[in-house]
């Protein structure tokens, strides 16, 4: 099978002011199969966002590229959604109008846009809550409008960026099985940056762990075999935790 | 989970605060002329003011019109001024935010022509239009369309570049992004800018007014000075005050209506 997203030995260099170099990713080579959710697990300083962000096309690579069904990225496109930590959802539009904006911005008509936007607020649980501004709702909510836009948008590949790192302990669990259920009915190729152990084995096909301290390197690949629903108290998904700590430091 | 309507009454005493304070105001301005404190030759007092107000709504003299007729001429004056500014500095500074050819030939003219005062181009205007309707206008115009070009730009360029980044992963275009993305973040200070042009037209039409008229609330003051009546100069002073402050009550409407979703 081939691969859905290649990245071939990407590093990444920043220039920042002006003169001092920052290396932030190094010699990063992984494929994400088709349909696939990837969990990169890594701790803060560890260029994960970075490897998103260059994989959604917002940076280029200092080396190497990055391949979407063969074909290398040049720049952001709707065939790649990202969903931000903070949410970004445009204040003044409603959460009918955040989640259509995509199609919208394709030229999708009207009664079509109209019909996914409605589809994808009821996948992520929002019905009832079209008309609401963002500010109206918590941050739980916030989030979920922010994948509903991600989906709206048909993308062949999600790219969540520690989507749930503002949530309380609670919320961040109950959105991590939303998200779990989201994507088994509609699967897509996901790539999740996070730096919670458990939500990455909670809901990793597979884990790619990043070595800490700039600049992030690939440290090992994780499969996870569990069946879905997983629990976090199962014996199966302890005692991955407990190998996955056990060999990484997850800590800055 | 829906969300309950409530009505949240404020306290009363916080409504009248302001009817409570023009009153004061008022009050206190009546006394200090009643009293002799200033006398009555320097500044008339507020009922004087009303007194010689209702006269003015059917008598033209002295000075030659009616106050309706003078307000008239200074409104038509002050909108044609503000309507051109908006129209022009409004879109002049949303695409200098956003397009960086725009921003590379308007910027240098526009940063020269800015510290120039409008009062300053009075003379010029009259050579060019004489003292009738256009050459007020013009002079109106230069003082509204500066804040409408800073506060449009400085709007787009203070977008949040993230939810650019966002756009752009959705395949957005350049005009794409303007339109539905700095064009609406920028609107909280373009409504700013409603209310700064207002404010600054309106000053500079008093002041195009006091130099070149023969009809509005500018000239209306003049003409107190030049016949020594202080009560005239009043009138027109309040005259411009509370139809400025009537004009900015509206825009303010305008703008919670159209801004309910950014303010919270």
């Amino acid at each position: 099978m081939t691969a859905k997203i290649e990245c071939r030995h990407i590093s990444k260099v920043f220039i920042q002011k002006g003169k001092q170099r920052v290396h932030v990713l190094e010699d990063i080579s992984l494929a994400v199969r088709n349909n696939e959710f990837l969990v990169i697990l890594g701790p803060g300083q560890s260029g994960k966002s970075t490897l998103l962000r260059i994989i959604a096309g917002l940076e280029t690579p200092s080396e190497g590229q990055v391949l979407l069904d063969g074909r290398p990225v040049t720049g952001p496109g709707p065939d790649r959604g990202l969903v931000f930590q903070s949410y970004m959802l445009f204040p003044w539009k409603t959460v009918f109008g955040n989640v259509e904006l995509g199609p919208r911005l394709r030229g999708v008509p009207r009664e079509e846009r109209r019909r996914i936007a409605q589809h994808y607020i009821e996948l992520v649980g929002l019905g009832g809550f079209e008309k609401h501004y963002p500010h109206q709702l918590s941050g739980g909510m916030k989030q979920r409008v922010g994948i509903a836009r991600a989906y709206a948008n048909n993308p062949q590949v999600m790219l969540l960026d520690e989507p749930f790192g503002q949530l309380d302990a609670q919320t961040r669990y109950f959105m991590e099985k939303e998200t779990a259920r989201i994507w088994e009915t509609e699967k897509r190729t996901v790539l999740f940056v996070t730096n919670n152990i458990d939500e990455a084995i909670f809901l990793g096909d597979r884990i790619v762990t990043l070595k800490g301290k700039l600049p992030g390197r690939m440290d090992r690949l994780w499969e996870v075999n569990l069946p879905r629903p997983r629990e976090h108290t199962d014996m199966a998904f302890l005692k991955l935790r407990h190998t996955i700590t056990a060999a990484c430091e997850l800590t800055l | 989970m829906a969300y309950e309507e409530v009505k949240v009454r404020k306290p009363l005493g916080l409504i009248l605060l302001p009817f409570f304070s023009i009153f004061c105001f008022f009050g206190a301005w009546e006394l200090i002329v009643r009293l002799g404190i200033v006398p009555a030759t320097m500044l008339a007092a507020p009922s004087a003011v009303g007194n010689l107000f209702v006269e003015k709504l059917t008598n033209p003299n002295p000075d030659g019109a009616t106050i309706l007729v003078h307000a008239w001429v200074s409104m038509q004056e002050a909108f044609l001024g503000y309507l051109l500014a908006l129209g022009i500095g409004l879109p002049l500074g949303l695409f200098m935010g956003w397009f960086g050819v725009v921003r590379g030939i308007a910027r240098p003219i526009f940063e020269l022509i800015r510290p120039i005062p409008p009062i300053a181009w009075i003379p010029l205007t009259v050579f060019w239009f004489g003292i009738g309707l256009w050459g007020k206008v013009f002079i109106i115009w230069l003082g509204g369309v500066v804040p409408c070009v800073i506060n449009a730009f400085v709007g787009v360029r203070m977008t949040n570049p993230t939810l650019i980044q966002m756009a752009r992963t959705y395949g957005a275009s350049d005009w794409q992004i303007f339109k539905t993305l700095c064009v609406p973040s920028a609107l909280p200070m373009v409504f700013g800018a409603l209310q700064i042009a207002l404010a600054s037209c309106w000053t500079n039409l008093v002041a195009a007014e006091l130099l070149a008229a023969d009809q509005g609330l500018g000239y209306l003051i003049t003409m107190g000075r030049r016949l020594a009546l202080p009560d005239m100069v009043v009138l027109g002073m309040v005259s411009v005050g509370v139809m400025g402050a009537l004009i900015g009550m509206v825009i303010d409407q305008v703008e919670k209506r159209l801004l309910a979703g950014i303010r919270r």
